[in-house]
């Protein structure tokens, strides 16, 4: 029981050193507010895909009363303007080629005796590639005005053209919706990260980790010492976002607080985890700045936030199960915009976990074990 | 072009700085006259934060100063650094070599840099690695070279083109005393054959003594000015040293001598006797119940005795209240037991061997130091003790356990002050102390009476709010000593920790430490002030890994002058390098005094 108590001052008594040593800092202090506010903003303005005003061309080769509607359709969202109406299937060439167009949308001759006939009638697509990301997001506002049109053709029958969603949770078609859910993870894994990395190589460079070591203080209790303060910090600028999504961008919450927390403390763990391991390797804060600014970009290129695990190299995708970021972000999304509950995201805690296991003792065994 | 008389002339030049955390101003340098004439050898002199690196940086056109006028070689040099420049070699405290070149490629880089013409860089290199002694290294990695060697290939690369005058900023920091003394014959050589202005800025008073013309800087203001033996003048008649009565050491006397400041003005240890200077008109009658029966002889001053006196003419006394100190008999167990026990301790890192199988034993209450040049060991060895390291082979015992495999708790026994007084500079004062405390095990009232006790003892009172980060370097080192004493340790670990230091603040720093051996705590302390040695009961001297030698620092010293005692007491640097070079030079069977 004493042992306990004892333990117990001197984990509050090193925690309360690590806070101040944080917070007292005034350049610290605007590091921790700042970034994850402006890039949150940032990437919800910026990061964006969608589209507001795409030039497109027709070359409507039935030209009936059918088409004619289809294309009004598409007229009247007020994202589409046509800027050519083309005669011949040779023209799309130069308006696609010389960037007049985005897209260039063909009605064949048989389109409406073939729908009249209850056949599939293929409507052509031609997309400028070169701007893939505004392209498919294009397409994928076609396919939708396509098949609601369908919708409206025969209710009862099969879509004629089969159309697929390209963002099912996301009836606006907003690229937002799925960027900011998974900056919540992101940025606050980023700073955490940060943090934690020159937590350790800082005192070492400044020569009071060795002050450390010399105090009864185990590599346990300095180990919860430097993760307790950075996971809180870390949750606080995952809170920082979320308002920022709910409320600025009015983002929907469809799933719970406590699912999405727990999901969040989860991950945050684990990226302290790694933070503290780097900081535990490094010499000096020079060394810990730069392993985590080599380790922050795959990790978020292989976390799917900004473009879908399912569409890289197989090799890749494998890599992405080490990657806390990707479970995190998957977890995140799905709490946020699909509603789901605790038991459905234990497949994205699980690996979290496996990390944080791996990695903390890993960082506590480094502070001494480390070869100078 | 006329050749102006003066190298630098500086009217009321002040510079400040600010600080960007606090937003406080700093006076870096305070309304400071200077007249150094050409073709002299001066220094500048001065503890750390006296503005010595300020005043070199402003000459070389660095840096502007906020007032004042400044002119170097006869030219304003804030209105015009690059014509000052073409004609100025200034070294900074750390001289960018880069370590993955050669020694000859850093050389080739800096002729190139300077544009020296190639047909004068063959007879320029040849004289300067002859004068460094580096010409057997021209392949070598400047990374690769010891610090002495170096801060050499540095002054070589500063002096690839001959300048006018040259400005070296501490370029003996963090050398040993060997590489010291090679340094200055290299500087004073290039005095007198090539009559080159040399401006040098150091901490120690035995190279300023070497020098034309000496300054004096405390605090950002001129104290003093003139020649060395000028300087001296000022402790002229009060100089002694007294041989302690039977039955005290010389640490007891130079205690007494040095708590009784309005009589003593300095005091040292010095190879069995005490070396003071007293106060001016003090008659020998009024130091009779000091001396208590301890034969005096006068003797002459020295620059050091010159300069205590300037220093506390300017300071006043700086005598801490030690009582508590020296009460302070926290310590269960028999005095001279063995604390720290070595058994053939080896460390290796890779094939590269940092300590070679050293044995002594530390008992109670001893003050226990550490000598040797950069690399010897010395660090290694600390870091082993205090279970920072672990050790390749061999045993090791400090309190009867090894730290690094002890429990946690284990470590409460010691206490460590590390050579850059480490501490949370974000944190206040007591903040700081509250969380070593804690570290510690100390919590509740308990903790609060060691933080007043602490602070007390330590001078800290009205600093408790303070950030540790802004107090000036002297606090910096108490509130370390504070934090390393608060659970009063049986065991205190030091490393370097008068480095930097003013002579008044080392003078307080030994008082406190021998008043703590005095109740009992064991002190292991390393240093690289060789006249810091004398204070300790025992020393070791390490190099390249090997003990060369321990004992009493008069035993040591007996090693090496065994002749010729009518040279009076040969100073402990002159004895440290006597046994380095002795055992450097290969000679066999070296006898080492173990008591």
């Amino acid at each position: 029981m004493n042992w306990l108590l004892a333990f117990f001052y001197r984990l509050i008594n090193i925690c309360t050193k690590e806070l101040l040593a944080v917070l007292k800092d005034p350049s610290s202090r605007v590091i921790l507010i700042v970034p994850p506010l402006m890039q949150s903003l940032l990437f919800g303005y910026a990061a964006t895909y969608d589209l507001t005003d795409a030039p497109y061309a027709v070359l409507d080769q039935s030209n009936t009363q059918v088409s004619r509607e289809l294309l009004a359709r598409i007229d009247g969202t007020g994202v589409f303007h046509r800027v050519a109406t083309l005669n011949s299937s040779d023209q799309i060439a130069s308006v696609i080629g010389n960037g007049e167009a985005l897209l260039a949308i063909q009605i064949p001759a048989d389109f409406d005796t073939r729908l009249a006939q209850g056949q599939s009638a293929p409507v052509q697509m031609i997309l400028d590639g070169r701007n893939s990301a505004t392209a498919n997001s294009a397409a994928g506002y076609i396919s939708a005005i396509v098949a609601s049109y369908n919708r409206t053709l025969s209710p009862d029958a099969g879509p004629l053209v089969s159309v697929e969603s390209r963002a099912w949770f996301n009836d606006n078609l907003q690229t937002r919706w799925i960027i900011l859910p998974g900056m919540i993870a992101a940025l606050s894994m980023i700073q955490t990260m940060m943090l934690t990395a020159l937590s350790v190589a800082r005192e070492r460079e400044q020569g009071t980790f060795d002050q450390l070591l010399v105090t009864p203080h185990t590599p346990l209790e300095i180990l919860i010492s430097k993760a307790v303060p950075s996971i809180l910090i870390g949750l606080v600028q995952s809170t920082l976002v979320l308002l920022v999504s709910l409320f600025w961008f009015q983002i929907p919450m469809a799933g719970s607080l406590v699912t999405l927390y727990i999901g969040l403390l989860m991950f945050t763990i684990a990226s302290v985890g790694i933070g503290l391991s780097i900081s535990a390797l490094s010499a000096n804060m020079h060394q810990a700045m730069l392993y985590t600014f080599v380790l922050i970009m795959p990790l978020m290129l292989l976390s799917g936030l900004a473009t879908p695990v399912e569409n890289m190299p197989d090799i890749l995708q494998s890599a992405t199960y080490l990657n806390p970021l990707r479970f995190s972000i998957h977890l995140v999304r799905a709490v946020y915009l699909e509603g789901a509950q605790l038991a459905d995201v234990v497949p994205d805690l699980i690996p979290l976990i496996i990390i944080s296991i791996v990695t903390l003792p890993l960082a506590a065994w480094l502070f001494r074990h480390r070869l100078v | 072009m006329n050749r102006p008389e003066l190298a630098i002339e500086a009217r009321t030049v002040h510079k400040s700085f600010r600080d960007k955390q606090t937003g406080k101003t700093e006076d870096a340098l305070k309304s400071v006259d200077l007249q150094i004439p050409m073709g002299s050898l001066t220094a500048l002199v001065g503890p750390d934060g006296a503005g010595k690196t300020t005043l070199l940086r402003l000459c070389a056109g660095l840096m502007r100063p906020d007032q004042g006028e400044l002119k170097v070689l006869g030219i304003d040099v804030a209105q015009h650094p690059q014509p000052v420049q073409d004609r100025i070699s200034y070294m900074p405290q750390r001289f960018g070599l880069y370590e993955d070149l050669s020694v000859q490629e850093n050389l080739d880089l800096y002729a190139d840099l300077h544009g020296v013409p190639a047909a004068d860089r063959i007879e320029r290199y040849r004289r300067l690695l002859h004068m460094t002694d580096l010409a057997r290294f021209t392949e070598r990695p400047a990374g690769k070279l010891s610090g002495g060697m170096k801060q050499k290939l540095g002054l070589a690369c500063t002096l690839v083109r001959s300048p006018d005058l040259l400005l070296l900023d501490e370029p003996t920091v963090g050398v040993d005393p060997l590489s010291r003394r090679e340094l200055w014959q290299i500087i004073q050589q290039l005095v007198e054959e090539e009559s080159l202005s040399v401006v040098v800025s150091t901490a120690y008073l035995d190279e300023a003594s070497r020098c034309d013309e000496v300054y004096v800087l405390h605090e950002g203001e001129l104290l003093a000015q003139g020649t060395p033996d000028l300087l001296c003048e000022r402790a002229l008649g009060c100089c002694f040293t007294a041989v302690p009565g039977k039955g005290e050491s010389p640490r007891q006397l130079q205690s007494r001598l040095i708590d009784h400041p309005d009589l003593i003005v300095d005091a040292v240890p010095h190879g069995g006797e005490v070396r003071f200077v007293t106060q001016a008109n003090v008659t020998q009658e009024a130091l009779e119940p000091l001396l208590r029966g301890a034969r005096t002889q006068a003797v002459p001053p020295q620059l050091e005795d010159g300069f205590m006196v300037l220093l506390r003419k300017r300071l006043g006394a700086a005598s801490p209240d030690v009582d508590s100190l020296e009460r302070q008999r926290s310590i269960a167990g028999p005095p001279d037991e063995v604390v720290i026990e070595v058994r053939d301790l080896v460390r290796t890192f890779g094939d590269f061997t940092a300590v070679a199988s050293t044995s002594f034993d530390v008992r109670r209450g001893e003050i226990f130091g550490l000598l040797g040049p950069n690399g010897a060991g010395k660090t290694t060895t600390f870091r082993m003790l205090c279970g920072l390291l672990p050790s390749s082979s061999g045993f090791l015992q400090v309190a009867g356990v090894n730290l690094r495999t002890a429990r946690a708790s284990a470590r409460r026994r010691i206490g460590y002050v590390s050579q850059k007084f480490s501490l949370y500079g974000n944190l206040t004062v007591l903040e700081n102390l509250r969380f070593f405390g804690g570290a510690y095990g100390l919590h509740g009232k308990r903790l609060s009476a060691r933080i007043v006790q602490v602070m007390e003892q330590f001078d800290l009172s009205g600093q408790a709010r303070t950030r540790s980060g802004e107090l000036p370097g002297g606090f910096k080192q108490r509130l370390a000593m504070a934090a390393g004493l608060i659970h009063e340790p049986e065991i205190l670990f030091l490393d370097e920790p008068t480095s930097g230091a003013d002579p008044l603040a080392r003078r307080a720093f030994w008082r406190r430490i021998t008043a703590l051996a005095e109740g009992g705590t064991t002190i292991i302390i390393t240093t690289h002030f060789m006249e810091e040695a004398e204070y300790c009961d025992r020393i070791m001297i390490q190099d390249a890994g090997k003990r060369l030698a321990m004992g009493t620092p008069q035993q040591v010293r007996e090693l090496v002058s065994t002749a010729d005692p009518a040279q009076g007491r040969l100073s402990m640097e002159d004895t440290f390098i006597g046994i380095v070079e002795h055992s450097r030079n290969g000679s066999a069977g070296h006898s080492e005094v173990n008591p």
